[in-house]
């Protein structure tokens, strides 16, 4: 499926609330489906960069596909990281970088699209991009 | 009812508690900055047409009026900035590094005046000693005093209030005691002119930085105050337009404070906004301001004591405007995001105080802060959202 399709998806499941409070209800439920990172993995080095709540995200490639790993310590944010994991799991790294952010916009998740520098959210974007690169380079 | 005074609040749901980060701009400071650029928008201290005139004047007029507002004896101790963290910057650049090997801060401290010191080499322990607070965030008098014994001549650079936990520091005596130890005191002032008046002979203070927007001012215009015996040590941070009495190629001579340290085209939109809010806390009053404010904190106080699981950092004696907590087993972001979706705004995170944060253990808390124009009502729809909010989180 492709990315346009994933993130369709995801928009009409979204829509479906109309009350904004029911909806990131429904977000926090989606985090809970997310696989436990292993506690070896919550260290520095796989922390995506930003402030307040924390998420950890490795990236393996398999068959020349990349699938992501990740958690956060806010249920929210766990819910949003879920969504992202979604989106970009299984392309490949060409894939990934030939994404356009602004197709995100379509979610109407602020703490997603906003380049907020507290957001570790925001942050996860880039570094989903960055493990693309270093995957792509290493071809 | 004060609300009335402020375009924000006009068939608005949003119930804004995030006053410390910046206050909403009533409707006379925004009336000011559109006339300006509608009606003789023109440079300051160039031109000589009647526009241009006007501008300088009442540019000139802002600055009187903030030297009275806070005390100063003229209107050389008053310079235009940016804010507070470009009061700060210029004074650390500017006076500090040459000067003095030592800088004193306290625990409550936020970013604007932590990096600065790095930014200079001093790090902890090496140039930067951090005065303890004891368990209820209030600053350790005995510890300060152990540190200027240490280290006299010291520069001290500490916060009137702090903008995390709303803690209103003993600044009368945190100078006086450092002057005793020979040492020159510069207060950040961020949080302080929207809630009590400044009296910068009162206090004795040597630097006083002032922010506009987080005043009822706009955003992008602040000022320091610098007391008249340092103006001849303090050296311009930027140099350039308007600052100069006489340039050659060979040669630069400098006019006097305030214009040698103004360099370029002034914030002159954002200044006449200043000075209106200025004069909007004036017809206000800070009496009237402190009543409201007092009954209102002591109201969210005990709202939130009702709350189960919630915890405090401190007591609430000597606080003021901002007020930090933590609702246990839930991650203080996620509740901001779920206030946010019910028109609630507070920040959520560390509020620039990463070291204080460190010290207590936590990554960040909720951090409400009020000002004059909030009510009863909003602390009441807060209190309601965080319930529901602590409802959603908690299953």
């Amino acid at each position: 499926m492709n990315i346009d399709k994933r993130v369709k998806l995801i928009c009409e499941d979204l829509q479906l609330f109309e009350d904004d409070l029911e909806k990131y209800e429904y977000i926090i439920d989606l985090g809970k489906q997310l696989d436990k990172l292993d506690k070896d993995y919550e260290k520095d080095e796989n922390l995506v960069q930003g402030c307040t709540s924390k998420v950890w995200l490795i990236a393996e490639q398999n068959d020349g596909k990349v699938f992501f790993h990740a958690n956060s310590n806010a249920k929210i944010v766990n819910g949003l990281v879920y969504i992202l994991i979604t989106i970009f799991s299984g392309l490949t790294a060409k894939e990934i970088l030939s994404v356009d952010i602004n197709v995100l916009k379509q979610l109407g998740l602020s703490e997603i699209i906003t380049p907020n520098r507290q957001s570790g959210v925001a942050g996860m974007i880039k570094r989903i991009k960055e493990y693309a690169n270093a995957f792509n380079k290493r071809g | 009812m004060y609300k009335e005074s402020f375009d924000y609040f006009k068939d608005s749901n949003n119930v804004y508690l995030d006053n410390a980060a910046t206050t909403q701009k009533p409707q006379v400071v925004l009336q000011a900055m559109n006339e300006y650029y509608t009606q003789y928008c023109a440079n300051t201290h160039r031109s000589n047409y009647a526009s241009a005139n006007k501008a300088t004047m009442l540019f000139e007029e802002a600055r009187t009026y903030l030297k009275d507002f806070i005390h100063a004896k003229s209107e050389k101790e008053i310079i235009f900035t940016k804010g507070v963290t470009e009061s700060i910057n210029f004074i650390a650049s500017s006076y500090v590094q040459e000067n003095f090997e030592t800088v004193i801060i306290s625990m409550l401290e936020h970013h604007s005046n932590i990096v600065p010191w790095h930014m200079q080499g001093k790090s902890l322990n090496n140039g930067l000693y951090v005065v303890k607070c004891d368990e209820n965030l209030n600053f350790d008098i005995e510890h300060f005093e152990k540190l200027l014994k240490k280290y006299p001549n010291s520069f001290v650079s500490i916060t009137h209030i702090s903008n995390a936990f709303g803690k209103i520091l003993p600044i009368k005596q945190i100078i006086s005691l450092a002057h005793k130890y020979n040492a020159v005191v510069m207060v950040d002032g961020a949080q302080t002119m929207a809630h009590l008046r400044i009296d910068v002979q009162d206090l004795d203070v040597d630097f006083y930085a002032l922010s506009s927007h987080k005043s009822f001012g706009p955003t992008g215009t602040g000022a320091i105050y610098i007391k008249e015996k340092y103006l001849k040590d303090v050296k311009p941070y930027q140099t350039g337009g308007a600052t100069i009495n006489d340039v050659s190629f060979k040669r630069s001579i400098l006019l006097d404070s305030p214009h040698k340290f103004e360099a370029g085209t002034q914030n002159i939109a954002g200044v006449l906004g200043f000075y209106e809010a200025l004069k909007f806390i004036d017809s206000i009053g800070y009496k009237e301001i402190y009543k409201i404010e007092e009954e209102l904190y002591l109201y969210l106080t005990k709202e939130l004591s009702n709350i189960c699981g919630i915890e405090f950092y401190n007591d609430f004696s000597q606080t003021m405007g901002s007020l930090s907590f933590n609702i246990k087993e839930i991650n203080h972001e996620d509740i901001g995001i779920l206030l946010d979706k019910q028109c609630v705004q507070v920040r959520c995170g560390h509020h620039c105080s990463q070291p204080v944060m460190k010290h207590l253990g936590i990554e960040g808390t909720v951090r409400v802060s009020i000002a004059f124009y909030n009510d009863k009502y909003d602390i009441n729809k807060f209190i309601k959202a965080l319930n529901k909010a602590i409802e959603i989180l908690k299953e």
